[in-house]
């Protein structure tokens, strides 16, 4: 019994360490839209200023609190800088890009943190009374660890009293609901916007900086922290206070006695809680239903590209196709990668620009078409084209499977489900061993005999994914594609005119999985090999990115998208030590320079 | 030719261009650099990392102070592989199409190390891996092209065994990252402990996430089970926590703590004044052990650098070492003779002398087996391995039978 209790009052430490980078997150998203991938940063940059506060500070329990509190004072301002400096730009462009943003934020604040304080995990010595422990029957219990307990329902406390008692609050919750009115009713809405990113950024800091004594400053921090934080908001209800305490209290208690009892799930316990609780609140424990206060955005309607975008499509195949002539066998395998990446990038905006359906985990489909094949081999011995067969078939099924529970879900919350789905895949492929070999993945997938040649094994991945791209966009200018895009635009309209939008939706995300699946499979034979890595988080950001970048509301967009980021990536990786401050800098001048993405700007200028 | 040699050996480029004309086609590229490929998880492992940058490039500056190998200088082109098997295989593509250097190296990651591995497999080209620990390397997926200089897993289980068998301790629970050098530490440790000590069971494990161990419920699950000792596999930020949280619940008190890396000075460091004592660790001693290799490692380390080498260090350095008395040995940079060659090729590191097994390509470099201490020093206490010695990695591999069972590879 007392180590129920024990097990108990763990978990409430960590739900509440938890929801105070969640609260953070919940409420710069629900007031601003902006979903703040650079969350993790901050919170990690609390904890390298917290170091660097707290070394000359007395060690006693008020020099502690005065340089928690000044970390988190520090990293608010940061946020402040942050906001002013990039997000305000960007708030009447679609609300993805705003994530484009704070990822190249989150990109040169890894590069910037380690320039500043080194490579090395940075510990502070723990005084006396940060060490101290109450009893518990036998076990010993943290004191240090009991006070979140208590802190995490007072910052509750004080949030919820700022946003319902104050005038401050008042007309945040007013711009919440229509940012456009409370403008025209006189109030400054920029400063309430930045006063809230500041505040988010500041309890981020905080929950670094307490975070100091139970371990590190570390440069992992900022990752490991942010995901978990948006499953938090995400099972919460987006932009929900409350909601986030209780998401944080069920995961930290679930994560407390799941590792009792099933010690080798930890890596899906939270992803599958979220899952669990989306299936049955698709909008989370206290988010509200479709609170579409925003006018949807008005597309204009995207008719067939004009002869000239035709014939400029035409020679860049061309080029593409004579390119190994001409080229040695590294830009070979490079140009390889392209042609992949077009595929992925077209796969993902198939479903995310006409389907409207974003995602956050497609490198899900990317990865089972890729096991697909290298399983197809490792158990079946099935020969290269029976392996790119099956790809697609295996990606298109689960992608239909997945489809059938989800496809009423939209928005965030659709995304956040293919991340937990995402996840999941991942998991199973680094823990079933047997099976997939784990982490050290499947070696020795060959490409055939006859296409064992890099450069024909270049025009066949050539032929497979620009040829698979342009049956995507054959298949949006067909009537499927305008019933889908009437679906997302108008769906009460389209409904009216017997368009099955449910069925729409399935029917593209199927497409759409089995499309990014056949560009994994093709990925694994041009690789060698197939690793879990093929389905981390950071595989599906780079779709994001590359749909992103090249403009979602733009049939060109993945294509030139997908070109453009895997040439700088893999430029600016041979290039400089500092790729990722590069890379960052570079997307936040795409992103202020071109807002509806490199190819929307080209679209405009014409 | 040995007058090629020894004008080359005495630095005399004169001379070289003089006899040229009588040189074999390997020497005929004069003292052009020999190009070593190396790669690695620079900005995704940078604790790691930059002091195994520093290692190799204070020991290519010694090597071509020293005149080289063959007569020639060696070149090392760096690659950075953002922590994914992907982008290596494209950058061993880059090195080998682009760069044409000589010979792969590097690799933190086992996955990494197994991609560069399995690609120099498909273009027939040497890797000598450093760091990667997996024993998939050398052995269920080892190649002819395919060196390695750590001890693997399974040598760390080993020599970690050797000691756990002499405690009293019957109940053990483990602690590990949940990913392939976790599951697999935990495998061997299990496995080699039993065979020594039937009597002894395995009670409890737990598999945080790697970086993400929730420390305070992991440290009550495994004192819950009331274990006599415990293995721990964790390292780097998940082990400041661990450790920390266990210090505080009492865990590690009057109970047996065996523990891989911890002895390293990367992860020791951060434990400070924390620093358990009475582990039974593996890592390397920097600051006692005074052999003449290890102390002009450091001395010259800390001239070049202002820094103490880390355990990472001394991976970089001595792979170098490796592969420039691999290349010596073969005297030639032809791929399959150096293959040829690098099989029992022995260097010097700064733990002493090694060699690379012709069986399985599997270096005899060691480590270092000890316990955890505390010193009192000017910046308050910190840690350090005590009781230390050296564990040769020869004696810590299964017999030649059971080696090539476990390695389908031919040669």
């Amino acid at each position: 019994m007392d180590f129920v209790f024990v097990q108990l009052l763990t978990g409430l430490s960590s739900a509440a360490a938890l929801f105070l980078v969640a609260s953070g997150l919940t409420i710069i998203f629900g007031v601003t839209r902006v979903v703040n991938f650079a969350h993790g940063s901050l919170c990690m940059l609390g904890a390298y200023i917290g170091w660097s506060v707290l070394r000359l500070l007395p060690r006693d329990p008020s020099g502690f609190v005065f340089g928690v509190l000044l970390a988190a004072a520090a990293t608010g301002a940061i946020g402040l800088a942050i906001e002013i400096g990039l997000l305000r730009r960007v708030y009447r462009a679609p609300e993805l890009l705003q994530l484009l943003l704070t990822f190249a934020v989150l990109l040169i604040l890894q590069d910037v943190t380690q320039m500043v304080w080194g490579a090395a995990d940075l510990t502070l010595p723990r005084p006396l009374w940060l060490r101290a422990f109450v009893r518990i029957g036998d076990a010993r219990i943290a004191r240090y660890d009991l006070y979140p307990i208590a802190i995490g329902p007072l910052v509750l406390g004080l949030l919820w009293l700022l946003m319902r008692r104050t005038r401050f609050g008042m007309l945040v919750r007013a711009a919440t609901e229509n940012r456009q009115m409370v403008a025209a009713l006189g109030v400054n809405e920029k400063i309430l916007f930045s006063a809230v990113f500041a505040l988010g950024a500041a309890l981020a800091g905080l929950g670094g900086a307490l975070s100091l004594p139970g371990g590190s400053a570390n440069l992992q921090i900022d990752l490991s922290v942010v995901v978990e934080a948006f499953v938090v908001v995400v099972v919460g209800g987006m932009g929900s206070l409350p909601g986030a305490f209780l998401a944080s209290v069920l995961i930290g208690v679930l994560q407390a006695f799941g590792i009792v009892l099933l010690p080798k799930i930890t890596l899906v316990l939270v992803f599958s809680v979220m899952a669990l609780v989306l299936a049955i609140r698709p909008q989370g424990l206290f988010g509200r239903r479709a609170a579409s206060a925003a006018p949807a955005e008005v597309f204009t309607l995207i008719r067939p590209a004009s002869a000239a975008v035709k014939w400029f499509g035409l020679a860049a195949l061309i080029v593409a196709a004579v390119a190994p002539f001409f080229v040695g066998p590294y830009w070979v395998s490079v140009l390889t990668e392209a042609a992949i990446s077009v595929l992925f990038a077209a796969s993902l905006h198939f479903a995310m620009g006409p389907g409207g359906m974003p995602s956050f985990g497609h490198a899900a489909w990317f990865g089972i078409g890729a096991y697909a094949a290298g399983l197809g081999l490792r158990i079946f011995a099935l020969p290269m084209e029976a392996g790119m067969a099956l790809a697609p078939l295996a990606a298109g099924l689960v992608a239909a499977l997945f489809a059938a529970c989800v496809v009423r879900l939209s928005g965030v919350y659709l995304a956040m489900l293919t991340l937990a789905l995402a996840q999941i895949v991942w998991a199973g492929a680094s823990q079933l061993v047997d099976l997939t070999g784990g982490d050290n993945g499947i070696l020795g997938v060959r490409p055939a005999a006859w296409a064992t040649n890099p450069k024909v094994f270049y025009w066949l991945a050539l032929a497979l994914c620009v040829g698979a791209a342009l049956v995507l966009r054959g298949v949006l200018f067909a009537p499927f594609g305008y019933a889908l895009r009437a679906a997302r635009d108008r769906p009460l309209r389209a409904e009216a005119i017997g368009l099955d939008a449910v069925r729409l939706r399935l029917v593209a995300l199927t497409i759409s999985g089995a499309a990014a699946g056949l560009s994994g499979g093709v990925f694994a034979y041009a690789k060698g090999s197939v690793f879990p890595t093929y389905i981390a988080v950071g595989k599906s950001v780079d779709a994001l990115l590359m749909v992103l970048l090249g403009g979602v509301q733009t049939m060109a967009g993945p294509i030139v998208g997908a070109i453009a980021y895997t040439g700088l990536f893999d430029a600016l990786l041979l290039a400089t030590d500092f790729w990722r401050l590069a890379l960052g800098l570079l997307i936040v001048v795409l992103v202020l320079v071109f807002p509806s993405g490199i190819a929307g700007m080209a679209g405009r200028l014409r | 030719m040995t007058i090629s040699r020894r004008n080359v050996l005495a630095g005399s480029a004169i001379a070289l261009a003089r006899s040229g004309v009588a040189l074999s086609p390997a020497q005929a590229q004069g003292n052009a650099p020999i190009r070593i490929g190396e790669i690695n998880s620079y900005t995704a492992i940078p604790a790691f990392t930059l002091p195994y940058r520093n290692g190799w490039q204070l020991a290519v500056e010694q090597v071509n102070a020293a005149g080289g190998v063959l007569g020639r200088p060696i070149e090392v082109i760096s690659r950075d592989d953002a922590g994914k098997p992907q982008e290596a295989i494209r950058l061993a593509g880059e090195l080998l199409g682009e760069q044409k250097v000589d010979l792969l190296s590097g690799g933190y990651l086992s996955n990494v190390g197994l991609a560069i591995a399995d690609y120099a497999l498909a273009q027939k080209r040497l890797f000598v891996a450093s760091e990667p620990l997996t024993d998939a390397l050398v052995w269920s997926a080892g190649n002819r092209y395919t060196f390695r200089l750590r001890p693997s897993t399974y040598m760390q289980a080993a020599m970690l065994v050797e000691e756990a068998q002499k405690l009293p301790a019957k109940t053990w629970v483990t602690v590990a990252p949940n990913y392939e050098y976790g599951q697999s530490a935990v495998k061997w440790f299990k496995q080699l402990l039993l065979a020594k000590r039937p009597d002894v069971t395995f009670i409890g494990e737990q598999w945080p996430a790697l970086g993400k161990i929730d420390a305070g419920a992991t440290v009550q699950a495994l004192a819950q089970a009331k274990p006599d000792a415990i293995l721990n596999i964790t390292f780097g930020a998940d082990l400041t926590q661990f450790v920390r949280a266990g210090n505080t619940a009492g865990l590690f008190e009057g109970r047996a703590v065996v523990s891989m890396l911890t002895g390293e000075p990367e992860y020791l460091e951060p434990l400070d004044d924390e620093t358990p004592t009475g582990w039974i660790v593996t890592g390397y001693p920097r600051d006692t052990l005074n052999t003449k290799a290890n102390t002009d490692f450091v001395t010259a380390y800390r001239a070049r650098f202002n820094a103490a080498p880390m355990m990472g260090s001394v991976v970089g350095y001595a792979m170098i070492r490796a592969i420039v008395a691999g290349i010596a040995k073969t005297g030639s940079v032809d791929t399959e003779k150096m293959v040829d060659g690098f099989k029992d090729a022995a260097f010097d590191t700064p733990f002493g002398p090694a060699y690379f097994r012709a069986i399985d390509h599997q270096s005899t470099l060691g480590t270092f087996v000890g316990r955890t201490g505390t010193k009192a020093g000017s910046h308050g206490t910190h840690g350090e391995m005590v009781d230390w010695h050296y564990a040769d990695g020869a004696n810590y591999l299964p017999d030649d039978a059971t080696v090539r069972k476990l390695r389908p590879a031919a040669d």
